[in-house]
């Protein structure tokens, strides 16, 4: 029941809306009956198949680069408080900073004739704070009293970092990295609007070119698609999460 | 000597004096008890000795170098990511014992706590017994001179504290490192150690000392005889500051 909930009240809604929009004779480019949503579904699949697998693939590139960036620069600054203690409010100034905002400059730097460079860059910054903060928040959260144990050993500061503040630092991690997915997607989607060509023809470019075309059914075939992907993507961060989590606990 | 607190005084920012001043010497393997209420300075105290936090005034001396010094803090303080036996290899591997020499070494210690069985167990799946048996192992491991313990039964069950309790001062008979055991129990404090030190509060000083006498390994009944039962009435009375040392 408690999985069935969920599916019940989309079936409900679903019923609703179609209901409505024959009642009110709702005009079909305003909004669409989701009998009409299913049709566009049906007939577009191949193409909103292989634009969700560019945008899929743009998420994941920008995910990998932003996490070996994030984790080394982590490092780097866990190293040193001084560094750490000045890289902080520059990073969260640059997190505020909206996702959107950056995305012109990125279509500049990536060159015309690049969007997909522009694309994964935005996917990767989207996905760059979340990881750097929980590999920093991680890094740091070591057990102080095997931290002490640690001092007492003797322990040299190559042994400190390999040995305790690495594996410490898993489980931040691996929350980083779960939330960094997710806004990666994001990240990808909003930069294909701010791009604004054909260039990189994932779900956002064919949400544009239905809406420029006012074929509001396709818009929520894409939206459809896209919410499936977040839905999975999420699944299976969380999946991983949890299988990495009960390997480090040894469970 | 193997460790000593002289005169010494901790502040600690913002909160003021916490313990001192203190004297307080340790003979090579004696075993003290150090009693007090909570925030009395006696886990200070403690990590002084270790050498993990210098004093504000006055000296420490240790003759115990670092390889040669174990803590057992209330936690058990295990790696999660280890097992049992990694755990108990890890300050020998510090040190730079070779890996299979620290195995061979980390399972006879586990074996010596009653974990026989337990090495490739995760601490995850160890109860808190077992987990406190874990961290006496890897305190152990290095034949300490000095083995410091922090409240180390607090967490744990009466049963499995009385089980613990004897293990611990037979494996101590055995090594025979001073041993320092800090506790706000009374009872404990008088059948763990040969000395208990009395502290009292804000800021932690020595209120009075008592001997205990019999074996350092406990007779069955030691609980139940006057000589106990006089020395923790004794014990209660410092800490209520009815008797001045």
């Amino acid at each position: 029941m408690k999985l069935l909930a969920p599916f019940l009240l989309i079936a409900l809604l679903l019923a609703a809306w179609e209901a409505a929009c024959r009642l009110l004779a709702m005009p079909v480019y305003l909004l669409p009956a989701p009998s009409a949503i299913g049709a566009a579904l049906a007939e577009g699949w191949p193409l909103l198949l292989a634009s969700a697998w560019n945008t899929l693939s743009t998420a994941l590139v920008g995910l990998a680069l932003a996490s070996v960036l994030a984790c080394g620069l982590a490092l780097l600054v866990s190293l040193n408080p001084t560094v750490e203690d000045a890289v902080r409010p520059v990073a969260v100034t640059l997190q505020v900073t909206p996702l959107v905002a950056i995305g012109p400059l990125m279509t500049i730097w990536a060159g015309i004739e690049h969007p997909q460079r522009a694309v994964v860059a935005l996917a990767a910054v989207a996905a760059f704070f979340p990881i750097f903060s929980g590999a920093l928040t991680g890094l740091k959260a070591v057990d102080p009293d095997l931290a002490r144990l640690f001092d007492l050993y003797g322990a040299r500061r190559a042994q400190r970092l390999w040995r305790l503040r690495l594996p410490s630092a898993v489980p931040a991690l691996l929350e980083g990295c779960k939330v960094a997915a997710g806004l990666a997607v994001v990240g990808a989607v909003v930069a294909e609007f701010v791009a604004g060509s054909g260039g990189n023809q994932g779900l956002a470019w064919r949400i544009l070119e239905a809406s420029n075309r006012l074929q509001t059914a396709r818009v929520f075939a894409a939206l459809a698609v896209l919410a499936v992907l977040g839905v999975a993507l999420h699944g299976l961060l969380s999946l991983t999460e949890r299988r990495v989590l009960a390997w480090w606990r040894g469970r | 000597m193997i460790a000593s607190l002289n005169k010494v005084e901790v502040d600690y920012p913002g909160r003021g004096r916490a313990l001192g001043p203190v004297d307080l010497a340790l003979a090579p393997g004696e075993i003290v008890a150090l009693v007090g209420p909570s925030g009395c300075g006696k886990s200070t105290a403690l990590r002084l000795l270790a050498g993990l936090e210098p004093p504000t005034r006055g000296t420490v001396t240790r003759a115990a170098g670092r390889g040669e010094t174990s803590v057992v803090f209330q936690a058990p303080t295990l790696a999660p990511w280890l097992s049992a036996a990694a755990n108990v290899a890890l300050p020998l591997e510090l040190a730079g014992t070779p890996k299979a020499q620290a195995r061979a070494q980390a399972i006879d210690a586990l074996a010596k706590v009653g974990l026989k069985g337990a090495e490739t167990a995760r601490p995850a799946q160890l109860s808190g017994g077992m987990a406190m048996r874990a961290a006496l192992a890897r305190a152990l491991v290095t034949r300490p001179r000095l083995l410091l313990l922090d409240e180390p039964f607090a967490a744990l069950d009466e049963i499995t504290r009385r089980a613990l309790a004897d293990d611990v001062l037979t494996l101590a008979a055995e090594l025979a490192p001073a041993v320092v055991f800090v506790t706000h129990n009374v009872e404990e404090a008088v059948y763990m150690a040969r000395r208990v030190v009395v502290l009292s509060a804000g800021p932690g000083r020595i209120a009075g000392e008592a001997a205990v006498e019999g074996p350092v390994v406990r007779p069955p009944g030691f609980r139940a005889s006057a000589a106990f039962r006089e020395t923790a009435e004794r014990v209660s009375r410092l800490l209520a500051g009815k008797v001045t040392a």
